[in-house]
């Protein structure tokens, strides 16, 4: 007798790769990589709008002008150069941040990593909004955090409920190592935390010596409204780091992103990211810095204008959409900006189930579930907008209109109501 | 020879058809064989046709793949493919069919019935879903009738959750099985059947059992299949007599024979404490992934992943040329 395991190496993985697993879901989501499928599922900018032979302009000139520093090590807090641009960028957005407090990384992402493995220790209690950013997941699970979710609501992220959470663990004896949140258009939410709310959860922090991590990728691409200023930029008790990145303003493709840290803090993100890839890409971040230094630092602010007249397009036809195709009961808030619309369905509704039905009909788009670590939203789907024309997502949203439908007939053939009740 | 190798397709098993179609072009360059990946789509009627290749293999799962579609269109064309026949490949595929020739053929198989989302839209099927439930009894379990990796497959302990259960199920397919919940140990046999002969019988070699254990799920759920580490494989199974793997072998083969399917399959069962291996399905196009049960049975078979790849391609031309004779 013999006991075989079929991974030969896998008595030698850490422990934390086993609370990494694949799902259904993102298998499901192999199928939307086939050109005749409408996705709705992605995150993607519309990179195709992006001048073409003016991008060829800035790689070339940095290539002639500079290429044996583009094609070299950089330093692991960043070009002085980008970093300047990143001061800028947070002063656009009413922040007053030290350069020195700010260290360039490999898209927002790595902040998501660095800061995890910074923290969190097996069993670790996080804070994340529910539902949270899908990409944050596997970076909590690599580490083994004890996620506990804040329910979002139209308003965005209740403080006191935040305050109500910091008591219960207090009372099991548990600290929070930090607070997730994207408070503005948030993902997968689509929701932006109030000003009176962010006022309270700044003061909050302070109160609770809670760090917050406010990941801030989609605040200038606000169609109509008001900016509400960010966590950091009210914050003055130090108790807030700050995410950015170039992904959504520019470009994914160049993975430059950045954090800006309390001193300390910002020492330890160091020496993780040293360990991680020693320094982003010195070309990426150069050319990051041509674009955003052309024109006197008006090439990249028109860039953003152009890119909001576009999504704000797509997303009211996404709406209207909606309103026309999908079964009563379903509630979504409109977005002032962004990427995404978070959408409710009759609760009888399962969206990865529907998301299988809307798959024969070449339609995608990520269910609720996958947003949250503790089973719920159920009936909730993502929808991206920014990556389709309207007349796609038209297309698309009857589509996925049509299947849900389709769902609640089957659901009152069995006696149930559209909530999944009895009759 | 040149081998085309179909994979991927737009079936909800896309993914693990991607990866098993990797690891059957490995397994053919390690051969000596020219392998062509074919990511199944609109194009392959062309890209096979205009390949010149001597040999399909099928790594195509689900729908399209196992249902006996693209078997039938390998033999319009005319290319020799590995697996089961269409008619056979499109029996297994289909739980409810399959299982109503198990019981034809006294093949061990929990009870069941069969639901489709017609007969509850059209003509009020919700109002016999009691006899259903007298019938099979909870715990029970509802799977869409064509589908694999366990994909909407819902365990319903009461009435109340069955007919979610029938939603997420009917999510899949438009027809489900009902089944009785057989616990026990769950086992998978891989079985290799000839096809050059008129009749399966007595060419089929059933290699030996697999026991499955998931980790972390109490069943072999979609997770627990496709991740390395979330299983233990144990292959023979400990602590059982020889007596009852004979009788599980026997089993197997005759669900194999029963369907008639040849090449590569796997049957999947369940041993109750009474000692009675129960079919619960036979996959016509087992997964072959770095976590599939086949290359582990083929290890303990004292073969090779590859060995048996050879077999399956040269059979295959064997009944190819049977046909064509």
């Amino acid at each position: 007798m013999r006991r075989t395991i079929l991974d030969p190496y896998e008595d030698r993985y850490a422990r934390r790769v086993f609370g990494m697993r694949s799902s259904v879901m993102r298998d499901l989501m192999a199928i939307t990589q086939r050109p005749e499928v409408i996705s709705l599922a992605g995150g993607l900018p519309d990179t195709g709008a992006f001048d073409r032979e003016y991008l060829a302009t800035l790689v070339a000139d940095i290539a002639r002008d500079s290429g044996a520093q583009a094609l070299q090590y950089g330093p692991t807090e960043g070009t002085r150069a980008v970093i300047d641009v990143i001061v800028d960028v947070m002063r656009h957005e009413g922040m007053e941040p030290d350069p020195s407090n700010i260290i360039v990384t490999t898209g927002g992402q790595q902040v998501l990593d660095l800061f995890a493995r910074t923290f969190v220790d097996p069993g670790d209690v996080v804070i994340a909004e529910g539902p949270t950013y899908p990409g944050v997941v596997p970076c909590f699970n690599a580490v083994q955090a004890d996620v506990r979710h804040v329910p979002l609501d139209a308003d965005g992220l209740d403080p006191a409920k935040v305050e109500a959470l910091l008591d219960d663990l207090a009372r099991e004896g548990l600290t929070a190592k930090y607070l997730y949140t994207i408070p503005t258009f948030q993902n997968p939410g689509g929701c932006t935390t109030t000003l009176e709310r962010r006022i309270r959860l700044v003061e909050l922090a302070a109160e609770r010596d809670l760090i917050v991590l406010e990941d801030n990728p989609y605040s200038l691409l606000r169609f109509e409204g008001e900016p509400v200023p960010t966590l950091r930029s009210l914050d003055t008790h130090g108790r807030v780091a700050y995410l950015g990145t170039f992904s959504k303003i520019f470009s994914p493709g160049v993975r430059v992103g950045w954090v800006e840290a309390p001193t300390p803090i910002l020492a330890r993100l160091n020496l993780m990211k040293q360990a991680a890839d020693l320094c982003s890409s010195t070309y990426m971040q150069m050319l990051v810095t041509s674009f955003f230094t052309a024109d006197g630092g008006e090439a990249w602010k028109r860039w953003v204008s152009k890119l909001n007249v576009i999504y704000s397009e797509r997303l009211d036809a996404m709406c209207e959409a909606i309103d026309e195709h999908f079964p009563p009961g379903t509630s979504y808030t409109k977005p002032e900006g962004g990427l995404f619309l978070w959408a409710t369905l009759p609760t009888a509704i399962d969206t990865t189930d529907l998301l299988a039905r809307a798959l024969e009909k070449d339609v995608a788009f990520v269910p609720g579930a996958g947003a949250f670590l503790d089973g719920t939203g159920g009936n909730a789907m993502r929808l991206n907008y920014s990556a389709m024309t309207p007349d796609r997502i038209r297309e698309g949203i009857r589509r996925i209109g049509e299947t849900a439908h389709e769902v609640l007939d089957l659901a009152r053939s069995l006696g149930l109501d559209d909530t999944g009740g009895r009759k | 020879m040149k081998v085309a190798v179909l994979c991927g397709g737009r079936s909800h098993e896309r993914a693990v058809s991607l990866r098993s179609g990797a690891r059957v072009e490995e397994a053919l360059g390690q051969l000596g064989h020219e392998a062509v990946l074919i990511d199944t789509g609109p194009d392959a009627s062309r890209l096979l046709k205009e390949g010149g290749f001597d040999v399909a293999f099928i790594a195509l799962h689900g729908r399209g793949g196992e249902d006996g579609t693209v078997q039938s269109l390998l033999e319009l064309i005319g290319i020799p493919y590995t697996g089961s026949r269409g008619g056979p490949s499109e029996a297994a595929f289909d739980k409810a069919r399959a299982k109503r020739i198990f019981s034809a053929a006294d093949v061990p198989t929990p009870k069941f019935l069969t639901l489709t989302q017609t007969a509850l839209e059209e003509f009020g099927a919700a109002d016999a879903l009691d006899e259903a439930r007298d019938a099979i009894g909870f715990p029970l379990v509802v799977k869409p009738s064509r589908g694999g990796s366990a994909m909407g497959v819902r365990f319903v302990n009461d009435e109340r959750s069955l007919p979610r259960a029938l939603i997420s199920a009917m999510s899949y397919d438009r027809e489900v099985v009902v089944e009785r919940h057989v616990t026990g140990r769950e086992l998978a046999v891989a079985v290799l059947g000839s096809g050059a002969t008129e009749s399966v019988a007595g060419t089929v070699r059933v290699l030996p059992a697999v026991e499955i254990v998931p980790r972390n799920a109490d069943w072999f759920d979609y997770e627990s299949r496709y991740e390395h580490g979330e299983t233990e494989f144990t292959c023979p199974p400990q602590e059982m007599s020889a007596e009852l793997l004979e009788r599980v072998s026997d089993v197997a083969r005759r669900a194999l024979e029963a369907l008639d399917c040849s090449g590569l399959a796997r049957v999947d069962l369940l041993l109750d404490d009474a000692g009675t291996p129960w079919v619960l399905e036979v996959a016509p196009v087992p997964g072959l992934t770095s976590t599939s049960i086949v290359p582990l049975a083929c290890e303990a078979a004292g073969t090779t992943f590859e060995a048996v790849i050879e077999e399956l391609l040269a059979d295959a031309v064997a009944q190819g040329a049977g046909t064509s004779a």
